[in-house]
Parts: C-alpha cells; sequence; structure tokens
C-alpha cells in the first residue's frame, strides 16, 4: 500500500474555523429536517458557538504567546497572535450580530434561520482568511467569506434595494477577486511559490533581475484587497449595500469583513512582502489619504445616515492603511488596535441604526433623528458616545486607534500622509456632529412629539450597544492592555 | 516559431483585459457573470503556464480551487438575479437604480 505523506495537523489550533463551520452546517442541518424550530434557538446557537470560538481564543493565545507562533498544515495555516485577535474580534461580532439579528427578524416578518447560518459560515471564511499563510488559502478564505456576505445583503427579501445592494456587491467583489487572483497568480509566476514563508524567503534570498511581473502581482493584490476593505477610489460599492442591506449585516460588513480583510493584508503586504515596502508603501500611502478625505467629505453631503456612515467606514479604512503603509511592527500593532477599536464602534453603531430603522428598516434619513434626545436619552446617549469615538475625540477608544496609526506613519516620516488625514479627521467630525445636532438641538417632528416615546429597545441591542459603549469608553480610559495585546498581536512568518 | 510561456500569459492577460472591460460596459448581467468567468479562467490560464514554466504542481493545483470558487460565485449571482427578476422582469443593470450611487 503506498503511504501518503498527510502534513502535521494541530488541532487546537483549528478550533475556531471548526466550530464555526460545523455550528453553521449543524444548525442548516437540523433546521431544514425539522419543521418547525423554535425561533430562539437559531439564535441562541449562534450565540454559544460564538462565546466558544471566544473561550477556545485564550488558550490559543497563552499557547502562542508562551511557546511562539507557529504553522501547520503543512504551512498553509498561520498560528500566531494575529489569528488569534482577529479570530476573537470576528467571534466577538458574530454573537453580536446574532443578538440583533433576531429582533430585527421578528420586526420585519422574515425567515429566520439563514442569517444564522450565513453568519457563522461566513466568520468561519474571515478566520481562515485572517490565519492563511499561503495565497491560495488566504483566496478560498475571501471567498468564503465574500460568497456568504453577497446572500446577507440580499436577505431582506421584500425590499429590492436589498437585492440592488446584493447584485453592486456581488458584481463588484467578484471583479475584485478575479483581480485578487490575478495578482496572486503573478507573485506565484515571480516567486515560485505561493506560500508566504517561501515567498519571503525567495525575496530575501534572491534579487530579481526583471521584478516587472512582481510589480504587477503586487498592484493587482493591492487593487483586490483595497475593494474588500472599500478604500478610495474602489469604494463605490460601499454606501449603497450599506444602504440596501439588512442593517444587522451591515454591522457584519462593517465590522467583520474589514476586520479580515485588514489582517490579510497586513500579512501579506507587510509580513510576507515587506522586502518590497519601498515599491508598495507609497500607493497604499496615497489610497490611505484618497479614502480619509473622501469619505469625510462626501459623508457630509449625505441626508442618510447609513449612508454617512458608509462613508465614514472608507475613512476608517483610510486610518487604518496609514498603518500598513509605515510597514513596520509598530504600524501594524497599531492597525490591529484600531480594528479591536473599530469592530466596537461599527457594531456599536449599526445596532443603534438597526433599533431606529423601525417597521421596514427604512427610517435612516437625518429627519428620523429629530429630537431623539428628549424621546430616548439614554439611546441618544449610547450614539453620542460612539460617534464622538468615531470621529476621534480624548478618552474614547477612537482617539486612541487614530493616534496609534497617525503616530506609526510620523515615525515612518510620512508627514505629509499624517498631516492629510489630520485633516480628513476634522472633516469626518463635523459629519457626525450634524447628526449629533440634529439628536439634540432639533425639535422632533410634529407626529413624533405628540407622545410617541421613540423606538422600542430589545434586549439583544441594548446589550450589544451597552457593551460597545463599556467598551470604547474603557479603551479610551486604560488604552495600556489592548496597546499591549497588539504589539502581541504583530504576524510573524515561520518557515517549515 | 516556437510558442513560449510568454505567448500563454500574454494570450491570459488579453483574455483578462476581455472580461474586465465587458464586466464593466455589459448590460446584461448574464454577460457580466461569463465576462466573470472569462476573468477567472485568464488566471487559470496565469497559474498552469507559470506552473509548468516552473515545474512546480502548485500552480495546477490551485485551478481545481479557483474553478470550484467560480461555480460557487455563479451560483449565488444567479440566485441573485432571479431574486431580482422575479420582482422586475427584463431588468438590466441599468435598472437597478433604486439606491443613490
Amino acid at each position: 500500500m503506498l503511504a501518503v505523506a498527510t502534513p502535521e495537523v494541530l488541532w487546537w489550533a483549528l478550533l475556531p474555523v471548526l466550530f464555526l463551520s460545523v455550528g453553521g452546517l449543524l444548525l442548516l442541518t437540523v433546521a431544514s429536517l425539522v419543521r418547525r424550530l423554535p425561533d430562539w434557538l437559531p439564535q441562541a446557537w449562534t450565540v454559544v458557538t460564538g462565546l466558544a470560538v471566544l473561550v477556545a481564543c485564550v488558550p490559543m493565545w497563552c499557547e502562542v504567546r508562551d511557546e511562539g507562533p507557529r504553522t501547520t498544515l503543512a504551512g498553509s495555516v498561520a498560528v500566531d497572535g494575529s489569528t488569534v485577535l482577529v479570530t476573537a474580534v470576528l467571534a466577538a461580532v458574530v454573537v453580536a450580530v446574532a443578538l440583533l439579528a433576531r429582533p430585527y427578524l421578528r420586526r420585519e416578518d422574515l425567515p429566520g434561520v439563514e442569517v444564522y447560518v450565513l453568519l457563522m459560515l461566513s466568520a468561519a471564511g474571515g478566520v481562515v482568511m485572517a490565519s492563511a499563510d499561503d495565497l491560495i488559502v488566504l483566496f478560498l478564505g475571501l471567498e468564503i467569506l465574500s460568497i456568504a456576505v453577497y446572500v446577507l445583503a440580499a436577505l431582506h427579501l421584500r425590499r429590492i434595494e436589498s437585492q440592488e445592494g446584493a447584485m453592486k456587491y456581488f458584481v463588484l467583489g467578484a471583479f475584485a477577486s478575479a483581480f485578487l487572483l490575478y495578482g496572486m497568480a503573478l507573485v506565484y509566476g515571480a516567486t515560485g511559490s505561493t506560500r508566504l514563508a517561501l515567498v519571503a524567503e525567495h525575496l530575501s534570498a534572491t534579487v530579481l533581475v526583471d521584478d516587472s511581473m512582481l510589480l504587477a502581482g503586487i498592484a493587482l493584490l493591492l487593487v483586490g484587497l483595497a475593494f474588500k476593505v472599500a478604500a478610495v477610489p474602489f469604494h463605490a460599492w460601499t454606501p449603497d449595500v450599506y444602504q440596501g442591506s439588512p442593517t444587522p449585516v451591515v454591522a457584519w460588513m462593517a465590522a467583520g469583513v474589514k476586520a479580515a480583510g485588514f489582517a490579510a493584508m497586513v500579512r501579506v503586504l507587510v509580513t510576507s512582502l515587506g522586502t518590497h515596502a519601498s515599491d508598495w508603501a507609497p500607493p497604499v500611502g496615497v489610497l490611505a489619504v484618497a479614502s480619509v478625505l473622501v469619505g469625510a467629505v462626501v459623508a457630509v453631503l449625505q441626508t442618510d445616515v447609513r449612508r454617512m456612515l458608509a462613508y465614514s467606514s472608507v475613512a476608517h479604512a483610510g486610518f487604518l492603511l496609514l498603518g500598513v503603509q509605515a510597514a513596520d511592527a509598530d504600524g501594524t500593532a497599531a492597525v490591529y488596535a484600531y480594528l479591536v477599536v473599530y469592530a466596537l464602534l461599527a457594531t456599536g453603531s449599526f445596532a443603534v441604526l438597526t433599533v431606529m430603522g423601525g417597521d421596514g428598516d427604512a427610517a435612516h434619513h437625518l429627519d428620523d433623528y429629530r429630537g431623539l434626545a428628549r424621546r430616548r436619552p439614554v439611546l441618544a446617549g449610547a450614539f453620542t458616545l460612539l460617534l464622538l469615538g468615531q470621529a476621534g475625540v480624548p478618552f474614547t477608544g477612537g482617539f486612541v486607534a487614530k493616534l496609534g496609526v497617525l503616530a506609526a506613519a510620523v515615525a515612518d516620516r510620512g508627514y505629509w500622509v499624517a498631516g492629510l488625514a489630520m485633516l480628513g479627521a476634522a472633516a469626518a467630525a463635523f459629519v457626525y456632529l450634524r447628526i449629533l445636532v440634529s439628536m439634540y438641538l432639533e425639535d422632533p417632528d410634529a407626529e413624533a412629539a405628540d407622545g410617541s416615546t421613540g423606538p422600542a429597545v430589545p434586549l439583544g441591542a441594548r446589550v450589544v450597544i451597552g457593551v460597545a459603549c463599556a467598551g470604547v469608553l474603557f479603551v479610551g480610559l486604560v488604552p495600556g492592555p489592548l496597546l499591549d495585546l497588539a504589539r502581541d498581536a504583530v504576524p510573524v512568518l515561520v518557515g517549515s | 516559431m516556437v510558442v513560449t510561456t510568454t505567448w500563454y500569459l500574454v494570450l491570459a492577460a488579453v483574455l483578462f483585459s476581455m472580461g474586465s472591460v465587458g464586466l464593466l460596459t455589459r448590460r446584461n448581467p448574464l454577460v457580466m457573470f461569463m465576462c466573470v468567468e472569462l476573468m477567472l479562467n485568464a488566471v487559470n490560464l496565469t497559474f498552469v503556464s507559470l506552473g509548468a514554466d516552473l515545474g512546480d504542481l502548485g500552480g495546477q493545483l490551485s485551478v481545481f480551487f479557483v474553478l470550484v470558487v467560480a461555480a460557487a460565485e455563479v451560483v449565488v449571482g444567479l440566485a441573485v438575479i432571479v431574486a431580482i427578476m422575479r420582482r422586475r422582469p427584463g431588468a438590466t443593470a441599468d435598472d437597478l437604480s433604486v439606491l443613490g450611487g
């Protein structure tokens, strides 16, 4: 009998992916076999799965910290601080979105199992993407993540906007994936391997006589990744998709998809192609500045709060790119700290929007927020804190995050980039101010004024908004633990 | 005349460009999907010819993954189209303009 050499598998390191994918498939199977599933079961199952992943991350983190990073499955999956941190962020967002989804589905009268299944499968893809040590594995993770999100975006059956957003997301997403894949093929051709460790090894050991194929590959990779994280000029889908999709799903797109995308970007660009940073860092810097400025300025012109937050998410992507273009350990650590804070801010903000959407998920105009402080003081207060955090006001987590990436850019002598980004941050503050003015200084509409107290806030949304606000405040007041965590999460390439 | 790897790479680049231009200019959703397929298969051709050039199996292996992903992607895309066509028979990409972008 022919012996087949099987690679060594660190099962404990694959637990998060296994939990999420098996959890999702199990739920799908049970839901299709049982005629009527109790309403609470899919949500509870998703929350338990997400929490199980979070718990599994603790021993993984300790193991990685004590024993050092390593790679498994024949060098295709990295087990390092970056993997564990991003996995934990994704799992936390899954729990939050599951908590938001049930009251939303009941309010909109939508069927209830698919959201949870797709959410878990999408998160499994995100974890694969964040831990990929091989370009093909990265592509697979990205597609598992994206394909599930395309369906999630189209999930609101009675809103044509939902399907329209999904169609736009799908076409541009497929376009971006093809570019990314072409970039991978060219990098493979130039270096002879798709494994990130071998790519880095090859690039540091040899001087390419003709590096045009490598440069073209890097450029295409950059285009593909910039589409996924919604950086200008590849951001066109963001406002439409954020406006059209069910609001809890948008929370996942903003927090989860972006975290996985940046984890992959850091691993490929900074860690693997770090020797060629002088080639890719300037374009990334341009993307960063363009994203921050365009995101902030165009957000001011919007009247739909979801579109405002979509453009502000573009601006956030710009700040994250600022950390990436520094191309060193400090910049990377700043990106991870920013990702954690942004996950808190985005899930919290879109939780508020889920609540405010009202029947039909339609009440997202700026006017719908008029006088919210009088009708729902606690909700308005929480939203205020989250918006101030997004603006980067001191004593909130947003300040710590923005300071980190700006400091990394300045340390790298990117004075121009950092200066322009500061300008963008100031312009973005105006957007958040507009929402605040609407909530506090304007009188509610006549119909809203007579007796109505505004939308009811379900328990799940209360928990999510509360935790997000507490997290943002905690990071703002005691930034030390998060910064230490982020510094330990800088990805490392381990050769086999 | 000898057909070298470069020829294949150039052919793949041409196919990829045709796909991407088609995706951006065509209005029929189904033709847009065909353009996505064209782009992905151009990449497959690149992978295979580079793999053969390098004497490495990885390039040919990648094709299998890409094929599966492309199939899954089209399934989802067609489902979204069906959902839209049910509401609006005969819709083209230009009709998708409820959202502001």
